[in-house]
């Protein structure tokens, strides 16, 4: 078994992206009163201040950015392999009545995303949730679509899509680390990784 | 990253890796604390037994309080009006709560080593709530949790115990745990109660108040537990407090960014004076409010941890 590697976005493309996402934004709420944006930790809060910001350029109104950590809604504590790091949770702004954008880096079974809306549940009551994510790679185990997608990345199941941002990887890239099997050895499917992303 | 530990049954031996992702943890888990609805699903499904055979107030609501922050079932069980008082062995009443079905036994107990031998026959994991003069392992956490809240760090800063060290289970989790962490850690009380070769813990030892605090950051001063006094191992109330009673006019001795921390319950004016129980910076009762944080930290890792043992 093999594997390949091919950059699907690098810094302009990712730049690119995440500037439609906040125009999008801006246009489907008319502004950006009562919006707050919420980014999942780790790597959705670096994109949640980056899209913030540039509606912040162009509306000239600041909006409230939360940071979410969703180790403890997790559906898998029971038979994970390994312990997650916890992150902690900064939603330092009432968010009852607000619309709340979700921003994670990568939308892949909906878990992450079925947490993240359990535990807004339980610091209010949003007037609407909207999710926007910098990549779609497909495989959802749940029914959940975004609202703003950055590129979408058709994937199989077993290929792996890393994000790399310049925050905390020094420069901004999404990677696609596909599998090559062999033909014969197609009908045996391998196991997923332990870290599916 | 896995979590080494399966129980928790003292923090002698635990490795700073682990006593670290316990603390950072437990800082995740305060948040939960200030939110409007201060609960989490994480350990749903869950059951806890709160096993007390000594009484407690703060250790035991603060379990029970950090269990149902985590949404875990929870049983209480207490000797007094129970089964042991009919004679039942400890092993036997164990046995039955277990053929229950439950995860997790919390245990306070007066004997030294009980929650250790509980491990030896029981199926399930054991955090330890306090055993004899043995171990205490939460507290000290979240002593440690407190300090670290105030410094940033525990590495390189000056720890003075003072008291009861003798009959203080919190003392020797507090000495092992902050050694592991880096601190210094230095003990102070009268020659009755300090235990013979206590330096061998790896701690200076001093039998005057005034040398100890000279230049120390924190100050954990015990309860002197009066129940057990009653062996003549001090003149006086009277003459303790003198010799060895923190009060605002000993603080002077001290960093000048200092840390006074109590376990609780207090005496006032007897180990330590109400003037520096009640001022301004201290931290006492944030020190029982990160311990609700440690304990929803050490349940859930535990829960998850072993993965080491079990390979």
């Amino acid at each position: 078994m093999t594997s390949s590697v091919t950059e699907v976005l690098d810094d302009k493309k990712v730049e690119r992206a995440l500037m439609r996402i906040a125009h999008e934004i801006i246009e489907r709420n008319a502004g950006a009163d009562d919006l707050v944006i919420i980014g999942i930790r780790t790597r959705g809060d670096h994109l949640a201040d980056r899209i913030a910001e540039k509606i912040s350029e162009v509306e000239g109104t600041e909006v409230d950015v939360g940071y979410m950590d969703i180790t403890f809604y997790r559906d898998d504590v029971h038979s994970r392999l390994e312990q997650p790091e916890i992150h902690q949770t900064e939603i330092l702004f009432p968010i009852d009545d607000k619309i709340v954008v979700l921003v994670d880096d990568v939308l892949f079974t909906g878990r992450t995303i079925r947490a993240a809306l359990d535990q807004i549940t339980d610091f209010g009551r949003p007037r609407a949730i909207q999710l926007a994510v910098l990549v779609d790679r497909g495989h959802r185990e749940l029914p959940i679509k975004a609202d703003y997608v950055g590129k979408n990345i058709p994937t199989s199941p077993d290929d792996e899509v890393v994000v790399t941002l310049k925050e905390t990887d020094e420069h901004d890239s999404v990677k696609l680390h596909q599998v090559m099997r062999k033909s014969t050895a197609k009908s045996s499917k391998s196991k997923p990784s332990k870290k599916r992303k | 990253m896995a979590f080494g530990l399966k129980h928790l049954l003292g923090l002698e031996g635990v490795d700073r890796e682990d006593i670290e992702e316990i603390l950072n943890a437990a800082d995740s888990f305060r948040e939960v604390l200030d939110r409007p609805i201060k609960k989490v699903p994480t350990l749903r499904g869950v059951t806890v037994v709160n096993l007390f055979y000594e009484p407690s107030t703060r250790t035991r609501l603060s379990f029970e309080l950090a269990e149902k922050r985590l949404s875990a079932d929870l049983l209480n069980f207490s000797t007094s009006g129970s089964s042991v008082s009919k004679g039942e062995t400890f092993k036997d009443t164990v046995r039955n709560i277990e053929a229950m079905k439950v995860d997790m036994i919390v245990m306070r107990h007066n004997c030294s080593g009980a929650p250790k031998f509980l491990t030896e026959f029981s199926s399930s994991q054991v955090i330890n709530a306090g055993d004899g003069s043995h171990e205490h392992p939460t507290q000290a956490l979240l002593d440690m949790m407190s300090i670290r809240q105030k410094y940033g760090k525990l590495d390189g800063l000056r720890v003075v115990i003072v008291g009861d060290v003798l009959h203080s289970r919190v003392a020797r989790s507090n000495i092992w745990g902050l050694k592991t962490m880096g601190a210094s850690v230095a003990v102070c009380g009268p020659t009755t109660l300090l235990p013979v070769e206590i330096e061998k813990m790896g701690v200076d030892v001093y039998y005057d108040i005034n040398k100890a605090l000279d230049g120390a950051d924190v100050v954990n001063v015990l309860r002197l537990q009066l129940e057990r006094q009653q062996a003549g191992l001090l003149p006086s109330l009277r003459e303790y407090t003198n010799l060895f009673g923190i009060t605002s006019a000993r603080l002077r001795l001290l960093n000048k960014n200092h840390t006074i921390l109590h376990p609780g319950p207090m005496n006032r004016g007897v180990e330590i004076s109400s003037e520096v129980a009640d001022a301004d910076d201290s931290v006492i009762l944030t020190q029982v409010t990160n311990g609700v944080a440690v304990r929803m930290a050490v349940l859930y890792l535990i829960k998850g941890g072993g993965a080491k043992e079990d390979e």
